[in-house]
Parts: structure tokens; sequence; C-alpha cells
């Protein structure tokens, strides 16, 4: 329990809070519409359903709010900048961002449900009173009217029209339709599966949230929930059974409504220019110019890029997102860079995996010699929590497959920060684990080991960095080839003095040893890899951490795609 | 990521779509809405959808992640052969299943998606694409080789991995006694 609360309590309360506000919001409106006496003729036609239409709606309210924040990447900065001093565990949330727009939407999801279903309910019941299918006194509220036709109960004002003709005429409804459909199309293009694979369609469909919030804001405008608004006047206690004499005695004159002030614009109007601002500053980043250093193709189709730009500070681990208007103008992908801070240009190395990274390596590839690529635009850096490596005593980097990236700078940057001794290093020893497939595709990587492992030797501080690399996918051909080189000094695979170890780590041998080696110590466990992964070296360092501060402690970081 | 396979989307479309038109018989039915027969139909028809669309297709590059408990309706689904097979016979079956839908306001959300599911299909199908079923991989075993006439070289039990370590400088003393004697099969 007391491993829980150090890695997860935060998370745990910030959950806590957010839902503690979606049922407070909910139970509150459920209540207002359920017992507000202004509601009373309403309710008399609608039942429940008013109840349960009008709860959902202040929650949607509310995550609506919600949901732009976590993906203004540059405002996330800004607040883990301004965080500095609060330490770790608060900045450490801001990585969950991706996590927590998707609760968001989920609840997003749940409760437009429940809304639409309660006012199909609510539609045909108005429909119903309106044809005088119920009591007198509903047939008497919907025959309610005035001159201006303002003063009204019932929406559907003729009988000729259907409810399907209702929803899509008035604007409630036909932006109702249109805003769900939105959210439908969305929602199915994001999906793990569309997500991972395809992510332009997932990409291209998400910004039909452009549509989607016009119509959240207009979506209230037609004031179609209508309360009374002469309650002093007409007490319907007291007139409620006899609608025949409304207007003919003093007592009980016509009752009259009016619709609700429409509040989601109030709600959504501050995150909409906070993410309008994000845009805005996207684009002036778009515009400033990047000068190419140096453009290197490795071998097994890898792309380093060397960029220029002024007033650009990056930190370890840091990711920048790259757009190239000659391959596409809306597309921006992130990359995560491998330069080290202590370098005057920073680096990406693009790995041809799709179209987009495709093209930019053909392109480049017919560039002549010496030439500037392609126009790039630059957005970042964007933070995550790989800079605070420095901040443990021991880290342990884990990195998986095409994870390795961020690892590249902080090794880099460990490195030039050792060489100088910067004071600010805490670091005394780094653990590092990479567990690939094949290592053939990131042959620069174990380029960049080497010459760390060549210098670190060379200024005998070779137990620094503790590296074991993991081939998961070998095959009878690789181990003899393996066995038949058992007694060279250096890797088959990789070149390294580190041997490569077959299949995947044992990760309670490797945690015991970490923790032997360095009791009373803060570890910080970082992973850039999947969510499997993820998962079970969580678990672990839940379980190998002690509550006592004195001993040692592990925290769990991971990397966010 | 490489090219994109539309129907992937289009399977996530039409299952929402299926659910959704369920939920909107579900509360015809049960609110006996005008037209409340249309409703009903709406169930039926977007159970099938749901049941049709439950096992996810196969993809044609890189790994196809299965459903929940999909593998029995793969197989009922693969039954019909090229009928399912086929996405243009999807997209007109989507397009002609959501058209009553079209006739009761709780149904039109489900028509509508179930629509754009279709055209997704459509293009898809223009595409070439295809529904192919995700089974499990019957594992290949290699064939055994030809009973082994020599005996091992080196039979365990084994020295140690250090153990085993040439030393270059010490060439006597790297090698080591086997501790069974090795003999051929003298029958």
């Amino acid at each position: 329990m007391g491993n829980m609360i150090i890695n997860h309590g935060l998370t745990s309360f910030i959950l806590i809070v957010w839902m503690g506000i979606n049922i407070f919001l909910f139970v509150w409106f459920y209540f207002f519409y359920d017992l507000g006496e202004q509601f009373f003729y309403t309710r008399h036609l609608l039942g429940s359903a008013l109840a349960w239409a009008r709860a959902p709606a202040a929650v949607l309210n509310f995550n609506c709010l919600l949901i732009l924040l976590p993906v203004c990447r540059n405002l996330l900065s800004l607040v883990r900048g301004s965080f500095m001093c609060c330490g770790r565990t608060m900045r450490k949330q801001l990585d969950k961002n991706i996590s927590f727009h998707k609760l968001v939407a989920y609840m997003i999801g749940l409760m437009t449900a429940v809304h639409t279903i309660a006012h199909l309910l609510n539609v045909e019941w108005y429909n119903n009173s309106r044809r005088g299918e119920y009591d007198g006194l509903s047939t008497a509220l919907s025959d309610l009217e005035d001159t201006d036709n303002t003063t009204y109960l019932n929406p559907i004002r003729t009988l000729e029209i259907t409810p399907t003709y209702f929803a899509l005429t008035s604007l409630a409804g036909i932006t109702g339709v249109i805003i769900t459909l939105c959210l439908i199309l969305i929602i199915t293009s994001s999906m793990e599966v569309i997500r991972r694979s395809y992510f332009e369609v997932f990409w291209y469909t998400h910004h039909l949230f452009v549509i989607f919030f016009i119509g959240l804001v207009i979506h209230g405008a037609g004031r179609i929930v209508r309360s009374q608004s002469n309650l002093d006047k007409h007490n319907f206690t007291l007139c409620k059974d006899r609608p025949q004499d409304w207007g003919n005695v003093p007592d009980c004159p016509l009752p009259q409504f009016a619709g609700g002030f429409p509040q989601t614009w109030m709600w959504v109007i501050g995150p909409m220019f906070l993410y309008l601002c994000e845009r805005v500053l996207r684009f002036v980043r778009y515009m400033q110019a990047v000068r190419y250093r140096k453009i290197v193709i490795r071998p097994s189709k890898v792309l380093e890029l060397q960029l220029v730009k002024n007033g650009f500070k990056m930190e370890v681990g840091q990711y920048v997102f790259l757009n190239c208007p000659a391959i596409s103008q809306l597309e921006w992908h992130p990359f995560t860079m491998t330069s080290a801070p202590e370098e005057e240009f920073f680096s990406v190395h693009i790995r041809s995996v799709g179209d987009w990274t495709q093209k930019l390596i053909s392109m480049v590839e017919e560039l002549p010699e010496g030439a500037q690529g392609p126009r790039m635009g630059v957005d970042g850096p964007f933070g995550t929590a790989s800079e605070d490596v420095f901040e443990y005593d021991v880290s342990m980097l884990v990195g998986a497959g095409i994870g390795v990236t961020p690892f590249a700078s902080i090794l880099k940057s460990i490195w030039y920060k050792f060489k100088d001794s910067d004071p600010k290093l805490r670091t005394r020893k780094i653990y590092f684990y990479w567990l690939c497939r094949e290592t053939h595709a990131f042959e620069w990587f174990a380029d960049l080991l080497q010459v760390l492992e060549k210098e670190m030797e060379e200024r005998g501080m070779g137990d620094f960095l503790t590296y074991k690399l993991f081939l998961t996918g070998w095959d009878q051909s690789h181990t003899e080839h393996v066995m038949v080189r058992f007694d060279q000094d250096t890797d088959v695979v990789t070149g390294l003095k580190q041997k490569t170890h077959y299949g995947r780590p044992n990760w309670e041998k490797e945690f015991e040893q970490v923790r032997k080696d360095n009791p009373s110590s803060t570890v910080g466990t970082f992973l850039c890899g999947p969510q499997v992964l993820a998962k079970v070296l969580a678990k672990k360092c839940a379980k190998y951490s002690d509550v006592d501060p004195r001993k040692t402690r592990f925290y769990f970081n991971k990397e966010n795609f | 990521m490489g090219k994109i396979e539309w129907a992937m989307w289009a399977n996530e479309q039409a299952l929402a779509a299926g659910l959704i038109l369920l939920t909107g018989g579900i509360v015809g039915v049960a609110g006996t809405f005008r037209g409340w027969q249309f409703a009903a139909y709406a169930i039926a028809a977007g159970a099938f959808v749901c049941l049709l669309e439950y096992p996810r297709g196969k993809r044609n590059k890189g790994t196809s992640v299965e459903r929940t408990g999909q593998y029995c309706f793969t197989v009922c689904v693969k039954s019909f052969g090229p009928v399912t097979r086929n996405y243009y016979v999807r997209a007109f079956l989507h397009a002609a299943i959501c058209v009553p839908g079209g006739f009761m306001l709780a149904t039109v959300l489900g028509c509508v998606c179930l629509g754009i599911a279709s055209l997704i299909y459509l293009g898809a199908a223009i595409r070439g694409e295809q529904w192919e079923p995700i089974l499990p991989r019957t594992a290949t075993r290699k064939a055994v080789g030809e009973s082994i006439k020599q005996p091992p070289q080196n039979p365990p039990p084994r020295p140690p991995a250090e153990m085993r370590r040439k030393r270059a400088e010490d060439l006597e003393g790297a090698a080591y006694v086997n501790p069974v004697d090795v003999t051929a099969n003298e029958e």
C-alpha cells in the first residue's frame, strides 16, 4: 500500500477529484431539474427524462472544458516550467496528459449517450403531448401560446411534424445530430488499432473537433428547455388541476415559460481560446527559419538531420514536431531529439517506417551534395519525464525497440556533464537496458554507445554506465554464430564490449541487483516502450521500493509517443 | 506506417453504428415510440451488424489484433466465403440495412453512422481490400531430422561457460576432461 502511494498517489488523487466534480455536477443538476418548482410543468410533460438529459449536459460542459487542455502541448510545457520548484511528482503528472485526454473523452462519450437517449424520449413525449395523447393538463400546456409565440412550453408547435423533422429543423436538434456524428467518427478513428497503424486517418478525423466545438457552443442557443417564469402569479399547486380556467380566474393566469440561458459557451470559451493560442504559436514556430547543419544518411535507411534554429533551447529526452510543407502542409510528426543540450545544434534520427518518412528520405537522397534540405517547420521542444534523469542518484533506463532514441540524448548529455564535472549532475550510476528484436535498424545507436564506451574507458570511469542488451528475436543460425564467436572480446551483433543477452530480461533479478548495489538511493526508472512493459515495470517499481525514505526507492516514469 | 487500410476504420465505424442502431432500437421499442416497428427492425439490424462486424479482419501488413473472443465469430463469418469477404457486398449491405433506420428519430443516428461506414467500406473495396479472417497461426514444426548417427562430440554435463573459455596463453589449462566416455555405438 505504501508503495502504491509513493508511485500512484497523486495520480489517484487527481482522478478522485475529477470524478468527484463529475458526480457532484451530475447530482446537483439532476436534483435542480428534478425538484425545481419552475420545472413542474416541464416535468409534467417529460417526466424524469428532463433531469436525465440535463444532468449529463452539465457533466459534458465540464469535460468539454477539460478535453482541450491536455493537448495544448505548449501550455503544458509552460506549466511544467513553472512547476520546477514543486518537485518531480507534480511534473510527472503532466506526462499522463494523453491518458487524461482519453479518460475525459470516455466520459464525454458516456454522457453523450445518456443525454441523447434522454432527449429522444423528450422529443417523443413533447410530440405525444402536442397530439393530445396524454391527460388534459399536458394538452393544455402544449397548446399554450401567445401572439409573439415566446411564452410557450412545448417546442413542437404544430401537429403535422414528425420527431425526425423537428430534430433536423430545430437548432438544438440539428447541431446535436451533427456534433454527435463528429464525436462518433472521432471515437471510431481513435481506436488503438487505427491510431497505431493508420495515424493519418486518426489525425485528420480528429480535426472534426472544430465542428464539434462550434456545434457545442450554439447547441443551447435555441433555448429549448423551458421553465416557468411567472411562478409568483401562477401557483401550480392551485392551478394544475383546472387548466380549463387558466386565464379566466385571477388566481390562475396563463403560465408563462422562458428558455434557459445557454451556458456551454461560458464553460468552453477559455480552453478554446487557449487552444487557438496554441495553434497560432505552432504557426509562428512553423514560419521561423530552420537551417540544416548536416544531413547524414545512415545504413538501414535511417536519416540523421542536424538542424539549427535561432533561440532554440532543448533539454534531454525532449521531442520536436516536424512539418515538411513539401510533403504535407498539415502533418506534424513528433521526433525525439538525439542530440545533447550541450551541442550547438539539435538532431533527429528518422527511420523509414511510413509514407511521410519514406518521402522525406527519398527527397533528401536526391539532393545535390552540400545543398540545404527541404523547408522544415519545427515546433517545440516539448518536455517529457526524461529531463528528470539527472535528479535521481541512480537511473535505470529501459529502451525497447525504437524507444532507445530518447536515451541517445540522455547518454550523450550525461557524458558531457560528466566530462565537465557539472555540479548539477546527481547521478552516480546509470543502468541502461536495451530490448529489441533486431539491432540492424539501430546501428547508429550502437555506434553512439561504442563511442561513449571508448571515452569512458579512457577516463577510467567504465563502471559509471552499465548497459545490457537484450535481443528478443533470434534464431538457430544466430545462436550458432554467437557460439562460434564466444571468446571474442566484443559482441557479434553490436561490436560492443558488453555481450548481448538473448530473450527477455528477468526483471525480478535486475531490480534485486540494482537494489543490492545501491542501498538508500532514489532510483528513477525510465521507460520508452510498449504499454505492456510499462505495466510490468510499474509493478516492479512498487514492489521493490521501500516506504522507509532511507532505503532504496524506485520511481517509475514513462515516455509517451 | 504504410498504406492505409480503410476497411479497418470502416469496421470500427460499422461496429459502433451497429451498437448505436441497437441502442436506438431498444429505446424506441421500450418507449413504444410512434412507429416502433422501425425500432424493432433496428434491434434486429443492429444485432446483425454487430455480429457481422465483430470479428476484425486481418491486416495486410503487420500484426492484427483480435477482439476479445472473436474466434468463433470469425469462423461463422468466414463460412459465408466470398459474400463476407468482398467489401463491395458489405458496402451495399450496410447501405441497404441503414435505410429503414431513417424513418424514426431514435434510429436516425445509427442509420447515418452505418451509412458512413458503408461509404468507407466502398472506398476500401475500390482500393481492392478484402476481408481475411484472423486465424490462430498453426505452429510450423520443423521436420525431425534423420536419427543422429554420430554420438555428440561434447555431450552433457558440460562445464559452466567460464570454464569453457579458451585462454590463448594456456591452451592446456583450457582443455578439460570429459567426465563421460565417448564411444561410438557398437551395435
